[in-house]
């Protein structure tokens, strides 16, 4: 598959977003700048974590405006997949290409731990190297990480199966205490109802090596690469209103 | 405006060096070029205090590709490559407002490393606060880390180690050493000098505003007293994100690609332009003439005096072949950075300025550098303190010994430090192999099978007592850490923090620890490539204790061969390198439980410690340890408890410990603080081979027990279930701050 990895000023997990998929998975990736208004040819795109523009204002906010983004929307319009982590997820929810929010953590600090998070549904492009049910390993670092959306926007996810991951202990429960930053519902990963655009806030990227982070973090890109940047999953596709 | 002695008082000078000045010039100097010798000659920069205890370090060895001098030291680790690194303080800033100048302190030792043309790649700090029942310290404990984790998280750096303290002693001011280390090939480091006449001097970065004026001179190189909150506009205003583009903008300057442009590069820190302009020209002996009308500035009403004096953060000054200004000027709008022309190189051997076509400054470089004064201090040991006895016998003896464990364990000084470090990115980067918790931390070196460890260590209540021989356990401790990484120590940097030069036992005081870090980097032949002093750390009068904080650097050939401190298998032996002994002069034990800072510091002998190290690092390089841990505050038991707790993803085992040496005093063989010991634990089957590696360097090995189910349990004077000690020790340093008032 060819990926694209955008780098915003800022972003600071685009070089080992790049080098895993690269030198791990033996993909092909292209290195893309902010200013980059053109997608041809990609399968993928990845939104990497970050500080975007220092994030001085909300995450994301000032990123969404990059002029990469709007090839972005029309990159997924297209029912291309696109996959953002940590910063990249906040960016796609500031650009409304996913749906909610990202605000401080419960606790109003950065928290940076390795967490655990269950496989809501396997059969998504995100996930479908897992089973549903399976409990990942995978770090967190960040500040403003606490999904939030009204009730409506909740009940939607559910219905439409968009929600892919959620914080849970290491046996898979899903309680307050296993919840690091106060996120609805344990909510740690969401896709868009028509299945191709994806976000999640722990690091997959740092969790593709045994000696680093361990290797759950592989299932997520060898899911998408399983799935050959196609939306692939019956149930979602044939909802194609917006996110 | 007309200078007078008066003025240069106000400077922070003294009349003498005011006559030096007047005679150097042979007229009254301007006040810009008052306010250019104020900065140039201040304790920070100038090192006038330390510059002659200084020169006796050991400085060279094989590896040593730049030792003191530069912004930062750096040593071959093969491959091609280099490791650059130092440490430096940020200590009055950061009292004065802990957040920003926490932050500003990570970024400017970020830019010390960078500039040299490497990438960083760690961060480590060690931090020392009042007591945790002072009201002001739960205030500054949650400033300095939040702004440590603002900038480093934000500019991409992960932050790997380092030390958190806490000691009255510190109340009024506390302690904040930024260590960075970064990697760059080794025949592509990049040096601070303004060469070859004509060549345009250009200035990179953020926009020069009013913040930080005397930051160097009357912040860091004065003493406290009851007027220091009004300092806090001379503190600098960190953006993290501007580095981070500079950072970006830096590292492609000085890639093959475009490096052939540039010259030489340095940071605008301490003193700002002064300091940079200055050395640059001072180092290669030539001059600079710089219109300041030309610099980019953030505000209006900027004086020439504030242009100059300016530590606005986040600048560059480069010197780049004539021609290439376009391509510079290219390269950093890409990043969105401003760079223009301020000046060129000369031969006159003159800093020059003008401002709106007026000459502001027209002095000589050489009294500003190596002319600055250099003082010989009166040194004067104080006299003995009959108090300072410790008389064993006259010490009650615990009856509950895991009682006393668990409020060790949850002292200030020895609970975890997880509530610190989880704000912190440890993982950005990719290459941490071993986060904070363990003896060391350990960062894969991109590309090779390398890693590198890195370890900061001083144990203040030492050195009080001893200042020598709290060096020389600080610097052995340092080398314990990364041997039980599996690391051979490599190199070291410091930062000497003490109290006022101009008292002769503070001078006494630091003298000792020179001459302690001298013989024992001698000893473990790690030479000392960087470092920095910081005087002045002292409060209406009060000194903070002598605090001498060492930072190593080691390497693994291999990283396959890192070793963890927590135990890893149930039926595992647990084995004692080293010999226990009966002393408990400056323990945590002593102060914690006994309330009492005194006694004879435990013996050292670095034959010895160098033996240990020696075992330990052929032990973990054919792959014998499972864990292996130092055994440093706390002694033994919580060397011990430590093994079974601090794996952050568990499992937590439990240890069953029978062997001990009899003949000394349970709360001494317990909570002592000898040194040369390592605790590791190996397969049983490793026993035999482990043993001949000991006896090969003579070093006493004691299979003490095994590693068995889930209690903690030393003979019979600890038996606790590990989760119980886990638990206590995990939720106490947050349990502390958030028990004391609040500001």
């Amino acid at each position: 598959m060819k990926w694209g990895v955008i780098t915003f000023p800022g972003s600071n997990d685009d070089v080992q977003a790049a080098y895993v998929l690269e030198q791990l998975l033996g993909e092909t990736v292209v290195r893309l700048w902010h200013k980059d208004t053109q997608l041809d040819g990609l399968d993928c795109v990845l939104l990497p974590g970050g500080f975007s523009y220092g994030d001085y204002l909300r995450c994301g906010a000032m990123a969404r405006f990059s002029p990469i983004m709007r090839a972005v929307s029309e990159f997924a319009a297209a029912g291309r997949v696109v996959v953002g982590i940590c910063n990249g997820f906040q960016i796609l929810c500031e650009a409304g290409l996913l749906p909610g929010a990202l605000v401080r953590n419960r606790g109003l600090s950065f928290l940076c731990e390795r967490v655990h998070v269950r496989v809501e549904d396997a059969e998504t492009m995100f996930s479908n190297r897992c089973r549903r049910g399976d409990v990942l390993d995978i770090p967190i670092k960040h500040g403003e990480g606490c999904y939030i959306a009204d009730e409506d926007t909740i009940r939607g996810l559910e219905a439409k199966r968009q929600i892919v991951l959620r914080y849970a202990d290491a046996e898979g429960r899903v309680t307050q205490e296993a919840n690091p930053n106060g996120s609805c519902g344990g909510i740690a990963g969401i896709r868009n109802a028509r299945g191709n655009v994806f976000g999640m806030m722990p690091h997959p990227e740092h969790a593709c090596e045994r000696l680093v982070g361990g290797e759950d973090g592989r299932k997520i890109f060898l899911s998408v690469i399983a799935a050959g940047g196609v939306v692939a999953d019956p149930i979602a596709s044939k909802v194609v209103s917006g996110p | 405006m007309r200078v007078t002695v008066e003025t240069a008082l106000q400077h922070g000078l003294t009349a003498d060096e005011y006559a030096r000045i007047e005679a150097a010039l042979q007229r009254t100097p301007t006040i810009e070029e008052l306010g250019v010798f104020s900065v140039m000659w201040s304790e920070h920069c100038s090192y006038k205090s330390s510059r002659a205890y200084l020169r006796g370090l050991p400085t060279s060895g094989p590896r040593v590709l730049q030792g003191p001098g530069e912004n930062a030291g750096a040593l071959d680790v093969g491959d091609g490559l280099a490791v650059v690194f130092k440490i430096e303080s940020h200590n009055h800033p950061s009292f004065v407002e802990p957040f920003q100048g926490a932050a500003t302190g990570v970024g400017g030792i970020l830019r010390d490393i960078f500039t040299m043309g490497a990438r960083p790649i760690a961060n480590l700090n060690s931090l020392r606060f009042g007591g945790v029942a002072h009201p002001r310290t739960p205030y500054l404990v949650r400033g300095v880390v939040a702004g440590i984790g603002s900038y480093g998280n934000c500019i991409g750096v992960a932050t790997v180690g380092g030390e958190v303290a806490f000691d009255p002693g510190y109340d009024h001011n506390i302690l904040v050493n930024a260590f960075t280390l970064g990697v760059v090939a080794s025949d592509r480091i990049f040096r601070a000098r303004a060469e070859g006449v004509g060549n345009p001097v250009m200035y990179v970065g953020s926009k020069t505003g009013k913040d930080g004026i005397h930051g160097a001179s009357l912040l860091a190189s004065a003493e406290f007293d009851a007027d220091s909150e009004s300092k806090r506009p001379t503190v600098q205003v960190g953006d993290p994100f501007t580095e981070k583009l500079l950072l970006e903008a830096c590292l492609e300057l000085m890639s093959p690609a475009y490096s052939d442009h540039l010259v030489g590069i340095q940071d605008m820190g301490a003193a700002g332009l002064t300091s940079s302009s200055v050395e640059m020209a001072g180092r290669a002996g030539s001059g600079i003439d710089l219109d300041l009308s030309l610099v980019p500035l953030r505000e209006q009403g900027m004086t020439p005096y504030d242009i100059l004096l300016s530590e606005s953060q986040e600048r560059m000054l480069l010197v780049v072949h004539q021609g290439s200004e376009e391509v510079v000027r290219d390269l950093f709008a890409k990043w969105d950075l401003d760079a223009a022309v301020i000046g060129h190189v000369t031969d006159t051997g003159r800093l020059r300025a003008t401002w709106e076509g007026r000459q502001v400054v027209d002095m000589p470089i050489a009294p500003l550098t190596d002319g600055a004064p250099v003082y010989h201090r009166p040194a004067v040991e104080p006299s003995a303190d009959e108090g300072a006895r410790l008389v064993l016998r006259e010490l009650t003896e615990p009856r509950d010994y895991g009682q006393v464990l668990l409020q060790l364990l949850e002292s200030p000084n020895l609970s975890s430090r997880e509530w610190v470090y989880r704000q912190y990115d440890t993982y950005v980067g990719g290459n941490t192999v071993v986060r904070p918790g363990s003896d060391a931390a350990v960062v894969r070196l991109d590309g090779t099978q390398k890693a590198v460890a890195m370890t900061l260590d001083c144990n203040s209540r030492l050195c009080l007592l001893d200042p020598y021989v709290g060096t020389v356990s600080a610097v052995a401790e340092a080398a314990r850490n990364l041997a039980a990484s599996g690391a051979e120590p490599i190199g070291v940097t410091n930062c000497l923090n003490f109290g006022s030069p101009e008292k002769p036992e503070v001078m006494w005081q630091f003298q000792q620890a020179i001459a302690g870090l001298r013989d024992a980097c001698l000893a473990f032949g790690t030479p000392v490539v960087s470092g920095n002093v910081s005087f002045y750390n002292e409060t209406e009068g009060q000194s903070i204790p002598p605090t001498p904080v060492i930072g190593m650097v080691g390497l693994l050939e291999d990283v396959n061969h890192h070793v963890t401190q927590w135990f890893k298998g149930e039926g595992d032996a647990i084995v004692l390198l080293g010999r226990n002994r009966e002393e408990l002069g400056g323990s945590e034990y002593l102060a914690v439980v006994h309330h009492q800072v005194r006694g004879t510091l435990p013996w050292i002998d670095l034959d010895i410690e160098r033996r240990l190290i020696r075992s330990v690092l052929q032990a973990a390089r054919e792959g014998l340890l499972r864990s292996a841990h130092d055994v440093a505050e706390g002694g033994l038991a919580v060397a011990l408890a430590e093994c079974c707790i601090t794996s952050e993803g568990g499992p937590h085992l439990g240890a069953h410990i029978d062997e001990l040496e009899g003949g000394i005093r349970a709360d001494a063989l317990l909570f002592g603080e000898s040194h040369g010991r390592i605790i590791v634990s190996v397969r049983r089957r490793h026993l035999t081979r482990l043993r001949e590696i000991a006896r090969r360097e003579d070093v006493v090995m004691t299979t003490i027990g095994e590693v068995r189910g889930h209690r903690l349990e030393i003979g019979d004077l600890v038996d606790l279930p590990v989760a119980t000690v886990r638990e206590r020790w995990r939720g106490a340093l947050e349990r502390t701050l958030a028990g004391s008032p609040r500001e």
